[in-house]
């Protein structure tokens, strides 16, 4: 294959997983190194660097989209920025020594877990009764449109939820992705953020955290501008597609479909881990 | 910004923020087009090379050195300024973030933020541009 063929071909891939991703709000950005480290037989260093240039991509279109709604909470987020910031840097200079293997089996956990996610999206629970201490002294609470008008709600957990994101930095920096399952996790269930508050928040999140990777990979030179470009471009043109079919649809069948692919590229990824395949 | 009472100044900022990511996400995806018409023209017919890691070399590594190579024209040089530009605009969303604190006197969201911006600069290399 040479490089107009491998171009192609990179583009048309990505622009199925932009497309999937964000019909599922899984983000493109799980499948993409899976998709050049099994299909493309890419470097997995390579494939992180563009994974991670998709997903500020994705991120800050998403975002131009939310912010004018109303509903991420500025403060909730920039705080929790400090712990994914910090994260994604120690994430991102772990990887430059961590065997290729460990970080493809690592890899493959974190997707079992994304398809586990993305095929039993979580409920709607209870928002928090009253703020918490480190809430109350950051001034965290918020409130948010509905069709009701605007409906205001109180932050708790701040100290699980900062821990949680660290987390989350560390396995963007590591793996090249957005890591959006974990921080819903963790503004959702543990700070107890109303579902839509959660996830515009985590989308607003999800752009600062890789790029404070992406600084860390550019600079290492881990990023190929000959295989980002097919990537970017490929990945924001399905994404930005999947948003307007989006707003038309509800895909049941699509989101079942696509947890299942994950968890199969998944369990692809830890073989080839367990095997070798990508220790060289 | 979020607060309970949405003011007229809350959402002047919500435009700014978003105008600046629409922007910043336009020229990137755009200047990396023109990068790539270059960059096919020129290698479209060559192997690839990808399944072997040799690292970029530091003319796409570093800020400055990126510059230089774009504007020589280069096509790799044009595309890597390009996802320096996407790069670019989270750090740039929370530098306004900055100033939007500020104005709202809540200095302890002016120091939150400029940490969050200290890790960004230093992630990127500030001090060796």
């Amino acid at each position: 294959m040479n490089t107009l063929e491998l171009t192609i071909f990179v583009f048309l891939g990505s622009v199925a997983a932009g497309f999937l991703g964000s019909l599922t709000g899984l983000g493109g950005g799980v499948v993409i190194v899976p998709l050049l480290t099994l299909v493309f037989h890419v470097d997995i260093r390579y494939a992180i660097g563009a994974s991670l240039v998709s997903v500020i991509a994705t991120s800050s279109g998403a975002a131009a989209a939310y912010v004018r709604e109303g509903y991420s909470n500025i403060r909730v987020g920039m705080f929790l920025e400090i712990a994914t910031t910090i994260g994604a840097i120690t994430g991102a200079l772990v990887a430059v020594h961590l065997p290729l293997s460990y970080i493809a089996i690592i890899f493959g956990l974190v997707l079992l877990y994304s398809a586990y996610i993305s095929y039993r999206p979580p409920k709607e629970h209870p928002v928090a009764g009253k703020t918490g201490r480190f809430a109350s002294l950051l001034r965290m609470d918020g409130a948010f449109p509905t069709a009701q008008g605007m409906q205001e709600y109180h932050v708790q957990g701040v100290p699980i939820g900062f821990g949680l994101m660290y987390v989350a930095g560390v396995l963007s920096g590591l793996l090249g992705i957005g890591s959006g399952a974990i921080k819903v996790l963790a503004m959702d269930r543990a700070m107890r953020l109303p579902f839509k508050v959660s996830t515009t928040t985590s989308n607003f999140m999800i752009g600062v955290t890789a790029a404070a990777s992406a600084g860390v990979y550019l600079s290492r030179g881990y990023i190929d501008p000959g295989l980002a470009m097919p990537v970017m471009l490929g990945v924001l043109l399905g994404s930005v597609s999947g948003t307007y079919v989006l707003a038309k649809a509800r895909v049941p069948l699509l989101r079942t479909v696509f947890s299942l692919v994950i968890a199969a590229l998944a369990v692809e990824m830890i073989v080839n881990g367990f095997t070798g395949r990508f220790s060289h | 910004m979020s607060s309970p009472q949405n003011t007229a100044q809350d959402k002047r900022v919500d435009e700014i923020i978003g105008t600046l990511l629409r922007t910043g996400v336009i020229l990137a995806a755009s200047v990396v087009f023109v990068g790539a018409i270059f960059y096919l023209a020129r290698y479209g017919g060559s192997p690839t090379h990808y399944g072997v890691f040799q690292g970029e070399p530091t003319d796409l590594r570093q800020v400055s050195a990126i510059l230089r190579d774009a504007l020589a024209l280069h096509a790799r040089g044009i595309i890597q300024l390009g996802l320096l530009i996407l790069i670019a605009t989270p750090v740039a969303r929370v530098a306004f973030t900055v100033f939007a604190f500020t104005y709202e006197r809540d200095w302890t969201y002016v120091i939150v933020t400029l940490v969050v911006l200290a890790l960004l600069l230093y992630s990127l290399g500030a001090w060796h541009l």
